[in-house]
């Protein structure tokens, strides 16, 4: 299979449902002449033209607001965060409006937008640029929440929000865009990637390390290094999808392994590992023959030091750590 | 020096102005029988209320009715509406019936939102009405987005997004004005200024020099002054603006002068400590829209005071009959909790049975 990366894997999506349907409108900071901060939308701009691919102002809670008031009359709007941690300068538009406006008018509403933008640690940017805020928007009835950690699953992904009619935001990260892995040709016929469905990325019997986005490949890296050192077989399973999520693929690999290790960059304090922690105790615990344990970034603002950074971070070595302590 | 000085001063009068030349007798009497509906509603509301036949806030209309019935009297097919929680006025104007209304309030099934969203959540898409928001402001980026859309479809109609003048100093609004002028949006911001954010006054709230329109000027954007009281001034200068929105894609913003007889919201406690009685009064007599409407209409032959009383005694009857229908409906099961969460979970499509959408027990 031909390889891309995870960023022109977003971009084959972009540009593929521009083409599905002409309602689709991708926004933002620097999307279109600039090419994206971060090139995701490269040459978009010049193929579709300033109606579909619209540069906005450094003006979150007016683009954001604009992009659900369009999704109301039937514009799908597919919002680029320059950076998610900027989320809280629009936070009424992303969980007031955006989450809420189906339910309080009864069901006479919907808002199919899309946000999108990186949001990860690991590059020294400091705490202001660095939140995973998956855990908090997943907290919303409402939204939808996903955290691709491969390019495939980055344009199978995007795909399937683009034409889903509720709001979904994902999480993608700058540490992965460059990274490329196989994505099927356009030519085999579309590649969607539902929401809701994770995928089982190492199969093993003797641990589940459950994660997603950018941790999947920390966990499977550890996989490698503990089957080939300690001789402990991995489930690795990325859960991909964090709202809907498959909670029927972590209790199925928890069910097998009985041992689980969350591998999840949110701070440990009500984050996505607190949620899946709380489901496997309550619908796998006679299973369990240890601990349920977490690997997450250390309980702090992101420390801006390079020397430090990868180890407030999850990282293979703490994963490592943390599964020979109850393997 | 010129003659000008030797032309007698006439004061404007918009009744001369094409779109109110243009209505007929029947729609004059119309707009005067939607503002004392939308009277009837708001104390039948407010009886309903201290009875406690509700929960939540309760922001009354009533002073202010000639606002929301002149500007949306404009409408056409293409026009949309967005408010916020003082949407009651705006809910009736467009031609959503008291019984759903009603039924919103009394938190029933039969209401508008199914009883989901209350009295500042109204809605109704089919008639371009959507909403009804809490926050303040939280609405003019949606408006934005509702005059976005319709450029982008080509349609000929523009946004009206109405706000109280509390609203003017959110962030959101000021990113709203910027991006209404940058991309060229169709789209009129209606302040109806009713004197108040909450129990501040527009002096103790607001920094300006002659109203709060002209902070337009710093989008180089249209904004003018309108005497709410004035049914015809409103449709006047509105029309205006919305034809401006219509044909030249430019935004405006229109400060609406009005003024409300009740509180905030009826848990207002303070409503007579920070203005005072005499003021209150004084608009009750001299400025009150339904009473210069019906002098107006008197005056030109177009109805005679018992043709209006009789009006008034009809919106009444539908305002208590919508309370009787509010109170005879079913209320929300708990099941209706988990519905009209997701669009696709209710349409029970592939992607609404993928994976798990709630997390209870």
């Amino acid at each position: 299979m031909r390889e891309i990366s995870y960023r022109e894997a977003l971009r084959e999506a972009f540009d593929e449902e521009l083409a599905h349907d002409e309602n689709v409108v991708i926004m933002g900071e620097e999307v279109a002449q600039y090419n994206g901060a971060y090139k995701v939308t490269q040459g978009l701009w010049e193929k579709w033209g300033d109606k579909r691919i619209v540069d906005t102002p450094i003006s979150e809670a007016g683009f954001i607001g604009m992009g659900v008031g369009a999704s109301m009359l039937g514009i799908r709007p597919v919002m680029e965060l320059m950076f998610w941690s900027f989320h809280s300068v629009a936070f009424d538009q992303l969980v007031n409006n955006a989450a809420c406006v189906r339910y309080m008018s009864g069901g006479l509403i919907n808002c199919p937008i899309v946000m999108r933008g990186p949001a990860n640690g690991g590059t020294n940017v400091g705490a202001t640029h660095s939140h995973v805020p998956e855990g908090l928007f997943a907290a919303f009835p409402g939204l939808k929440v996903c955290c691709p950690a491969t390019p495939a699953d980055a344009k199978g992904l995007m795909k399937s929000a683009i034409r889903d009619n509720d709001p979904v935001y994902i999480m993608e990260n700058t540490l992965l865009y460059g990274n490329k892995g196989p994505v099927p040709d356009p030519s085999e016929g579309e590649h969607i990637v539902p929401l809701g469905v994770a995928d089982l990325k190492r199969e093993g019997s003797d641990i589940s390390l459950i994660s997603h986005g950018r941790c999947v490949l920390h966990a499977l890296e550890a996989a490698e290094q503990l089957s080939a050192e300690h001789g402990i077989e991995c489930d690795v399973l990325d859960l991909r999808s964090i709202r809907p999520l498959d909670q029927d693929a972590i209790i199925k690999s928890v069910m097998k392994t009985n041992r689980a290790v969350l591998v999840d960059e949110s701070k440990p304090f009500c984050g996505v590992s607190a949620q899946i922690t709380t489901l496997i105790q309550e619908y796998a615990f006679d299973y369990l023959d240890a601990p349920i344990k977490r690997v997450c970034t250390i309980d702090a603002p992101a420390i801006y030091s390079k020397h430090i950074e990868d180890e407030q971070l999850p990282n293979p070595k703490r994963v490592i750590e943390t599964v020979l302590s109850i393997a | 020096m010129s003659d000008a000085a030797n032309i007698p001063f006439v004061p404007l009068d918009f009744a001369d102005s094409p779109v109110n030349q243009a209505l007929s007798a029947e729609e004059k009497i119309d707009l005067y029988r939607t503002m004392s509906r939308i009277r009837r509603f708001e104390q039948a509301s407010l009886k309903q209320y201290n009875l406690d036949k509700m929960g939540g806030f309760l922001h009354l209309y009533i002073g202010q009715e000639s606002v929301a019935v002149g500007t949306c009297s404009l409408m056409g097919a293409d026009d949309h509406v967005i408010t916020a929680y003082r949407d009651h006025g705006h809910a009736l104007a467009v031609g959503m019936s008291m019984n759903e209304c009603m039924a919103e309030m009394f938190g029933k099934q039969t209401g508008c939102s199914k009883g989901k969203g209350g009295s500042m959540h109204f809605f109704a898409p089919d008639k371009n009405y959507w909403g009804g928001h809490g926050i303040v402001a939280g609405q003019t980026p949606l408006g934005l987005g509702l005059g976005y859309a319709l450029k982008y479809q080509e349609k000929d109609g523009c946004a009206m997004c109405f706000m109280g003048d509390g609203a003017v100093n959110q962030g959101v609004f000021h990113e709203s004005l910027n991006l209404a002028a940058l991309f060229e949006i169709p789209i009129v911001y209606i302040i109806e200024n009713n004197g108040y954010s909450m129990g501040t006054s527009q002096k103790r709230s607001s920094a300006y020099r002659d109203c709060l329109a002209q902070r337009a000027e710093a989008y180089d954007m249209a904004w003018d002054l309108v005497n709410g009281e004035d049914l015809y001034e409103v449709r006047a200068k509105t029309h205006i603006a919305m034809e401006r929105a219509r044909k030249e894609k430019q935004p405006t913003v229109l400060e609406i002068e009005t003024y409300r007889y009740y509180g905030h919201s009826v848990a207002d406690a303070n409503t007579k400590k920070y203005r005072s009685p005499e003021e209150i009064e004084k608009y009750k007599q001299h400025h009150d829209p339904l009473l210069l409407w019906k002098r107006r209409l008197i005056d030109e032959g177009i109805a005679t005071e018992e043709q209006l009383k009789a009006i008034d005694k009809e919106a009444k009857q539908e305002a208590d009959a919508s309370v009787i229908f509010a109170e005879e409906s079913p209320a929300p099961t708990l099941a209706d909790v988990s519905t009209d969460v997701y669009w696709e979970v209710d349409n029970q499509t592939t992607a609404g049975n993928t994976g798990r959408h709630f997390f209870n027990d």
